[in-house]
């Protein structure tokens, strides 16, 4: 009852005139960034961060914004899939398998609305879940100590790789990097100064804002510059819509299956919203498998994945908003930037900021039905700006990042900075190493650096009070299964992912 | 209706006096340095005075507030310093964080001599506080477990190890005559919320921070105040807090909030800001801003600011070298 006294009042907060606008900007551009193949959600977050700063956005407004912009990119990523062959984002891979196939019989449209409806289904139970589910791992979040703390980021680093990621080796080294970069500054548990050499600048550290938007939105431009490219994505030709109520109720079984296992996924700290997708795609093939043409342009092999990411990106919020651990590369950039705003996600943003929390969360709701609405009657705009060439894109994103870290600080120094993590960046996804790691290594680094030496200090310098309760064990043993669960399953899941591409491809062929 | 014009002569003629009593004339418009990020302390200082300088036609243009942030404000420190001696249209925001960096020698060469401290509108006053279901009924109580052994309560603050969080322990125990300060143990949080949430979740006993940050708890009645390090009792809301003197403890910890001007600024132009802040500080405009954002009364100007600010400075750097802090 009380929680829907808090989200009565949060939908005041989401309805003002001013967040409405926002949520609007956020989902259209949300929609856009994950329609262009290569921009995915975390860039689109990055990229609109010092727009938010440049903005002078109040903390409701920013993740309003924020937070439209990572939904509508988790529906704007199944555009290009369907219509193009190629996933605009990672978690939109699976909904090529039959989105494609259903392009080429001539039913884009239905494809699209089906995806749509789906991922309205899965991005609505989630945010459901998430305000059931919210509150009460909140209060519960009160027995963490520093300790389980530690344990729980453990976790969060152990999980990184995930189960679809390639080169763990890669991962871990980016993650390295990100730790190191987090030592400079002043050390907080001593008031010791840590790689600054005297550089007043350096004292506080690195800001991984600056870090994210040079990662993200700056090595981006270097790619394009690289590349050439001058064309758009291609140009793609919409059928007009015929779509019947029973090809809605045909997918609503299977969209509502997708969005549970797409939320629980979710949740899982590391997991995110790519295994969501894949999870509930592999199920439904498993579920209905004979009955349908998945591979072939079955609807429900489109539902199905889109349910699953769209559940998956809102369940995501849960660890984050609760416990300040991020689920995803894209709630590690949001983490990031409340953290900025001075907002401190953890067990007690619930009673503290309920304000700003229920706001967020009812402007998800409210985004939720811009979006459905913006992704069907109006998805043939989204088509044409598919055929933009980024030459007018990339340098508006340069411009809007250049101008927003300079209006944080005034600084000069952070533009250099920016750019110096630019040109990181560019060089460490030629080498194919992650760059979420490197992001949650500077953000989680110092706080579990801080949990272990509370943990330490608290205990008086006794190490066995890292294992000392339930909780700690419990979350100990999540994060060795997640360390080790990868290496035994991550080879399986991948060579399923590329044989269901591959039997596509091949098919193609055959036609 | 006369008695308006009465008033606005008298107004008049009192500004006439006072703009004559000076030969320092303040230029067109200011500016005010704050040394971090929009939306903090020195923020809120140097826009919310700023605005009232132009209201009240101290400065007939505008104060502009210039964010620089960077080292806990040893970077707009250092620019005072070193680019910005003898000019009379710059405030610098500052406050006990400074003087606390200051004494600690972190801002690497540099020293309290060398801006000039003009005055102080506010200040928040320090706080312990221990969870609604800890043993402390009250101060001496928490003092007396921490005489038996200095490491039986650990608290828990939003500043780093030898910040002014920090000390507000040290100066309470010191007071109340605890030996072995180096021995109490301080957990360094990014922030005060995050320590008060491990205070509420039972995992340290006791929270040292500034009163304005306690206030949504306290009255949530997730923390019980123990004692505020205040002369006497504050206003308002807080007025049920009990102070560390009344219980026998002397100790005072205001976390204030006022200006350094820089270096070489000639005489009567320091007099004419000394009498400026002094003339905000009685403003109601400024009552009105105290009273929103849950300042309290703390003022001092000119010269007895300065000296002040020489004595907390002492103060920090005994406490720091006495806890090995500093050597």
């Amino acid at each position: 009852m009380e929680t829907l006294n808090f989200l009565l009042h949060g939908f005041s907060v989401a309805l003002m005139p001013e967040h409405l606008m926002f949520a609007a900007i956020g989902a259209l551009l949300g929609t856009l960034i994950g329609a262009l193949p290569g921009l995915g959600p975390a860039n689109g977050v990055a990229i609109l961060i010092p727009l938010a700063f440049s903005l002078g956005l109040s903390p409701a407004a920013s993740m309003i914004l924020l937070t439209s912009v990572y939904a509508g990119a988790m529906y704007g990523g199944r555009i290009s899939s369907i219509l193009l062959n190629i996933p605009g984002d990672e978690p939109a891979m699976m909904t090529t398998l039959d989105g494609y196939p259903m392009a080429m019989q001539g039913k884009a449209a239905e494809a699209l609305a089906i995806s749509a409806i789906a991922s309205f289904i899965g991005s609505l139970l989630a945010t459901i879940g998430l305000i059931i589910l919210a509150p009460i791992l909140a209060r519960f979040a009160l027995h963490f100590g520093p300790a389980e703390y530690f344990a729980l980021f453990s976790l969060a680093f152990a999980t990184l790789g995930g189960v679809t990621g390639k080169n763990q080796v890669k991962t871990v080294v980016a993650a390295a990097l990100g730790l190191m970069i987090s030592t400079v500054g002043v050390d907080i548990s001593t008031g010791n100064q840590r790689y600054t050499y005297n550089i007043l600048e350096l004292y506080e550290g690195v800001d991984f804002i600056i870090a994210i938007v040079g990662l993200f939105a700056v090595s981006e431009l270097l790619f394009f510059i690289e590349r050439h490219i001058s064309e758009g994505a291609g140009s793609a030709t919409l059928n007009k819509l015929n779509l019947k109520l029973s090809d809605i109720l045909h997918v609503l079984p299977t969209s509502l299956r997708g969005s549970v296992l797409g939320f629980v996924a979710g949740v899982l700290p590391g997991a995110g919203a790519s295994l969501g997708s894949f999870l509930s795609y592999s199920l439904e093939k498993r579920i209905v498998g004979k009955s349908g043409h998945f591979g072939q342009g079955d609807p429900r092999g489109v539902a199905a994945p889109e349910a699953g990411n769209n559940a998956a990106a809102n369940g995501a919020l849960v660890p984050m908003l609760t416990l300040g651990v991020p689920g995803s590369g894209t709630t590690a950039v949001l983490l990031a930037m409340l953290i900025s705003l001075n907002v401190q996600p953890g067990p007690m943003l619930f009673t503290q900021n309920a304000e700003l929390v229920w706001g967020v969360i009812a402007a998800l709701l409210v985004g939720n039905i811009m979006l459905l609405i913006l992704n069907i009657p109006m998805v043939g705009l989204f088509v044409k700006l598919l055929s933009i060439p980024p030459k007018y894109l990339m340098p508006v994103v340069t411009l809007i990042a250049a101008v927003g870290i300079y209006s944080i600080s005034n600084s000069a120094l952070d533009l250099y900075f920016m750019v110096g993590f630019g040109l990181l960046g560019y060089l460490l996804r030629k080498l194919e190493v992650p760059l979420v790691p490197v992001i949650l290594g500077m953000l989680l680094g110092p706080e579990m650096e801080r949990s272990l030496r509370h943990a330490l200090t608290i205990s008086d310098g006794d190490w066995s009070i890292l294992f000392s309760s339930g909780l700690s064990i419990g979350i100990w043993v999540v994060a060795f299964a997640g360390l080790a669960l990868p290496y035994i399953l991550g080879p399986i899941l991948r060579r399923r992912m590329e044989n269901a591409r591959a039997r596509m491809e091949i098919e193609e062929e055959a036609d | 209706m006369q008695r308006s014009v009465r008033k606005l002569l008298l107004a008049t003629s009192l500004v006439f006096a006072t703009s004559q009593s000076f030969a320092f004339e303040p230029a067109r418009s200011a500016e005010c340095i704050a040394p971090a990020n929009p939306g903090g302390g020195w923020d809120f200082t140097c826009r919310s005075v700023g605005k009232i300088l132009s209201d009240l036609k101290y400065i007939d243009g505008n104060v502009q507030t210039v964010n620089m942030p960077g080292a806990g404000g040893g970077v707009a420190f250092a620019h005072t310093v070193s680019k910005r001696e003898g000019d009379t249209a710059l405030l610098v925001a500052a406050s006990t964080a400074t003087t606390t960096r200051l004494a600690q020698g972190q801002f690497v060469g540099m020293n309290a001599d060398q801006v000039k401290w003009v005055g102080a509108l506010g200040a928040d006053y320090g706080v312990i506080a221990v969870s609604k279901d800890s043993p402390y009924k009250d101060l001496n109580a928490l003092m007396d477990a921490l005489k038996e052994d200095p490491t039986s309560v650990k608290f828990g603050g939003g500043s780093a190890a030898g910040g002014w969080d920090h000390l507000k322990v040290l100066i309470a125990a010191k007071a109340a005559g605890v030996g072995n300060l180096p021995k109490i143990k301080y957990l360094a949080y990014s922030g005060g919320g995050e320590a008060i949430t491990q205070v509420v979740g039972g995992h340290i006993e006791g929270f040292t921070g500034d009163v304005s940050e306690v206030l949504g708890f306290v009255e949530s009645g997730d923390l019980r105040v123990l004692a505020v390090m205040s002369e006497e009792r504050l206003p308002g809301q807080y007025a049920d807090m009990p102070t560390a003197k009344e219980q026998g403890i002397d100790a005072i910890a205001p976390n204030w909030r006022g200006f350094y001007l820089p270096a070489g600024v000639p005489d009567d132009a320091f007099e004419w800001w000394t009498k400026t802040i002094d003339g905000v500080y009685a403003s109601d405009n400024w009552k009105q801003v105290m009273q929103q954002n849950g300042l309290m009364p703390f003022h001092k100007s000119g010269p007895e600011f300065t000296a002040f600010v020489q004595q907390q400075v002492k103060e920090i750097r005994d406490l720091s070298t006495e806890i090995g802090l500093i050597k």
